[in-house]
């Protein structure tokens, strides 16, 4: 079942996924390039519309009807957008599960959350028998920390947390080689959150699976994650070593993510949030030239004509600006070296 | 829709783990029947007063503006119990009703019991097998349309439903009628209309049997295409509403097949507002049947009530209420029920 050794667990190649609106094409995903290896945790930070849970649900070609995908999604090595549907099923939950956000109406409210545990073993694990079943639906919920009693309760008599702690025990069900986690936490109070949190990393670490993990959270990322990407309107616009991408941000954009959560014992930090003004821009009708210019602190003459391209920064650090490494600050005085630098980003 | 609030996402993440609540089906279920026999004893009082305060004096409206002398008025009221207090009245209306009596038919001279009991399999076996009919035929085309919306199917199931839905059922009967029963043209009638039986055949032979379905082809029909409409729209609906539903990604992404995903996640939650239309619906039916059996000249409960408002003979109808809401109100119960097992929120 395993690709070529040298592939990753999953490669997303030149990804574009545009949803047939009423209003017009929107281009939610453009072009994303992303890599996770077996054991690793890779972040994806974004807001709300960046394309992240839409990039999320190709991987198991779980987009909507109306979405078109190009590009490629390999799963050990193979296309999950182009394998026939036996072979696609195949993949779903037993190679590659999700946690999905807001587990409050991810489970069915109708069944049993035994029964929902079991279905995905049932399905992937033909002939085991019933106390085969029963036992393995125990292991999982007393690994999130949860009661195996509570096998026979309805999500509806479970709090949130405890229902994300079903979703994770759901997610490990057929032992996948890929967790993807779309904002597992978002229904949930702080300490639910890093409760909940440290469960999923502590299981995903101990087996040694990789995990794709969305959020719109850069400090959380930065704390379980080895890469984080950030994506900006449907592009990456950084990637790199999770630390470094929320302590020392390159782009702009991670900047300002970053900025946003203030840090503890930091007191100049509380009293002067740091939040971006303005809003995503429509995916409808992307501004020419660098999408965040816009709402760019630095955006000068030189990010409007194209693009940016991701390149290359320090080793292992790549991010999509024209800007880094450009001393000055003031727009107004760079309106000179806007022709000389036009055309190489780098 | 949910009928009971969700826990407080910031409830304690363990309180609910150390006090399972197991309550469960059999509460539920008593809570339901006592509902039931409350709804009853409130049926028995509005049936009790609806021909009690009804305008007209019983013994001058049976005299047909005839001269009747007041002995004879007298004589009649005594004879039925009408020149006693309300209060007495009920009494004796509850004792009777707990011995199985209804009275007397005025038109028939029988027990009006012994005539309902005679007609209320006719109808149970129209208004059952339509109910049973409509609801297979009209959820299938629900599921079938809502799934795949905007198709060839929904839009022909979903154009025909509405066409269905906005046809009285008389009128659809008695187009039935003309077009299968009697023939147009060179066409022959295909179908028998009126009665159940045709002559000379035993109804309890096995051709009589036949006879009888033969016979119940156009007021089933009828019937079913009345209420199917009603109910496939309903299905569709509410199977569109699950549609977006998280927990439908959750079981695809589980790799379940598109069947599996449809029959054993999305069609039992879009059940639940279904089976309460339905239920509900059960009475509008008992009243379709009324009509449908005086199109068809059936001999049921139906026709029944009808010849006796031309009376009017005041028991028979007293009766046929009765028994009619009553049945209602056991469809509501069987319902009910349903809903609790259907769905686990409500029994908590």
């Amino acid at each position: 079942m395993n690709g070529p050794t040298t592939a990753p667990l999953l490669a997303l190649r030149d990804l574009h996924v545009t949803y047939a609106t009423d209003a017009g094409l929107l281009r939610a995903v453009r072009g994303v390039d992303l890599a996770v290896e077996s054991g690793q945790i890779v972040g994806v930070a974004g807001e709300s519309g960046c394309g992240k849970s839409t990039l999320a649900s190709t991987i198991l070609r779980l987009q909507a009807a109306n979405a078109t995908v190009t590009g490629e999604v390999l799963f050990e090595g193979r296309d999950v957008l182009t394998m026939r549907w036996g072979d696609l099923r195949a993949v779903r939950w037993a190679g590659a599960s999700i946690v999905f956000q807001g587990a409050l109406h991810s489970l069915n409210p109708v069944h049993r959350i035994g029964e929902q545990v079991a279905e995905p073993i049932r399905l992937h694990t033909p002939g085991l028998g019933d106390a085969s079943v029963r036992r393995r639906i125990a292991e999982l919920l007393e690994q999130v920390g949860l009661d195996p009693e509570r096998a026979r309760a309805y999500p509806h008599q479970l709090s949130g947390g405890q229902k994300q702690r079903v979703m994770i025990a759901m997610a490990l069900a057929c032992d996948p080689q890929l967790v993807v986690a779309d904002e597992p936490t978002t229904a949930l109070d702080v300490m639910v959150q890093a409760q909940v949190l440290d469960v999923l990393s502590a299981l995903v670490r101990e087996r040694g699976v990789g995990m794709l993990m969305i959020s719109h959270d850069l400090s959380v990322l930065a704390d379980l994650c080895d890469r984080i990407t950030v994506m900006y309107a449907g592009r990456v616009v950084e990637e790199g070593p999770a630390a470094q991408v929320f302590a020392d941000p390159l782009h702009p954009y991670s900047g300002a993510l970053s900025a946003a959560f203030p840090r503890v014992g930091d007191p100049a930090a509380r009293f002067a949030p740091a939040g971006l003004p303005g809003d995503p821009p429509d995916p409808r009708q992307l501004p020419g030239g660098c999408s965040f210019a816009p709402r760019c602190p630095r955006a000068a003459e030189v990010c409007l004509p194209a693009e940016p391209e991701l390149a290359s920064y320090a080793e292992g650090r790549m991010a999509a600006c024209v800007r880094i490494g450009d001393p000055t600050d003031s727009p107004v005085e760079l309106v000179a070296e806007t022709t000389a630098r036009d055309g190489d980003p780098s | 829709m949910s009928l009971v609030a969700e826990p407080g996402l910031v409830a304690e993440d363990e309180r609910s783990a150390s006090q399972p609540r197991r309550r469960g089906y059999a509460a539920y279920v008593g809570l339901k029947v006592l509902g039931a026999i409350g709804s009853l004893c409130f049926m028995l009082v509005v049936n009790f007063l609806l021909f009690r305060v009804l305008p007209g004096d019983p013994a001058k409206t049976l005299g047909r503006g005839r001269l009747t002398s007041q002995a004879q008025v007298d004589a009649f009221n005594k004879t039925y119990g009408l020149n006693e207090p309300l209060p007495q009245q009920f009494l004796t209306f509850l004792k009777n009703i707990a011995h199985g009596d209804l009275g007397i038919s005025l038109q028939y001279r029988l027990p009006v019991s012994q005539l309902i009991m005679d007609r209320l399999w006719t109808t149970l076996l129209l208004v059952g097998t339509s109910t049973i009919l409509a609801t297979v035929i009209g959820v299938y085309l629900g599921i079938r349309g809502a799934w795949n919306r905007g198709g060839l199917f929904d839009r022909i199931s979903t154009g025909a439903s509405l066409t269905l839905y906005s046809m009285p059922e008389w009128w659809l009967g008695l187009l039935l009628i003309a077009g299968l029963g009697v023939g147009f043209g060179f066409v022959p009638g295909l179908f028998p209309t009126g009665l159940l039986h045709s002559q000379n055949v035993d109804p309890n032979s096995l051709h009589g049997v036949f006879d009888t379905v033969w016979h119940l082809v156009l007021p089933v029909t009828t019937l079913t295409l009345a209420y199917l409409a009603d109910y496939s729209l309903i299905m569709r609906s509410s199977l569109l509403d699950e549609l977006g539903e998280d927990y439908l990604q959750t079981a695809r992404a589980k790799g379940l097949r598109d069947v599996q995903v449809r029959n054993h996640h999305a069609v039992r939650n879009a059940l639940l507002p279904t089976t309460t239309i339905i239920a509900l619906n059960i009475g509008f039916v008992v009243s379709g049947a009324i009509t449908v059996e005086t199109v068809f000249s059936i001999p049921g409960l139906g026709l029944l009530a009808t010849d006796a408002i031309g009376v009017p003979d005041f028991w028979v109808l007293q009766g046929t209420f009765l028994v009619a809401s009553a049945g209602v109100i056991l469809a509501n119960l069987a319902a009910n029920l349903l809903y609790g097992w259907l769905d686990p929120r409500v029994r908590t």
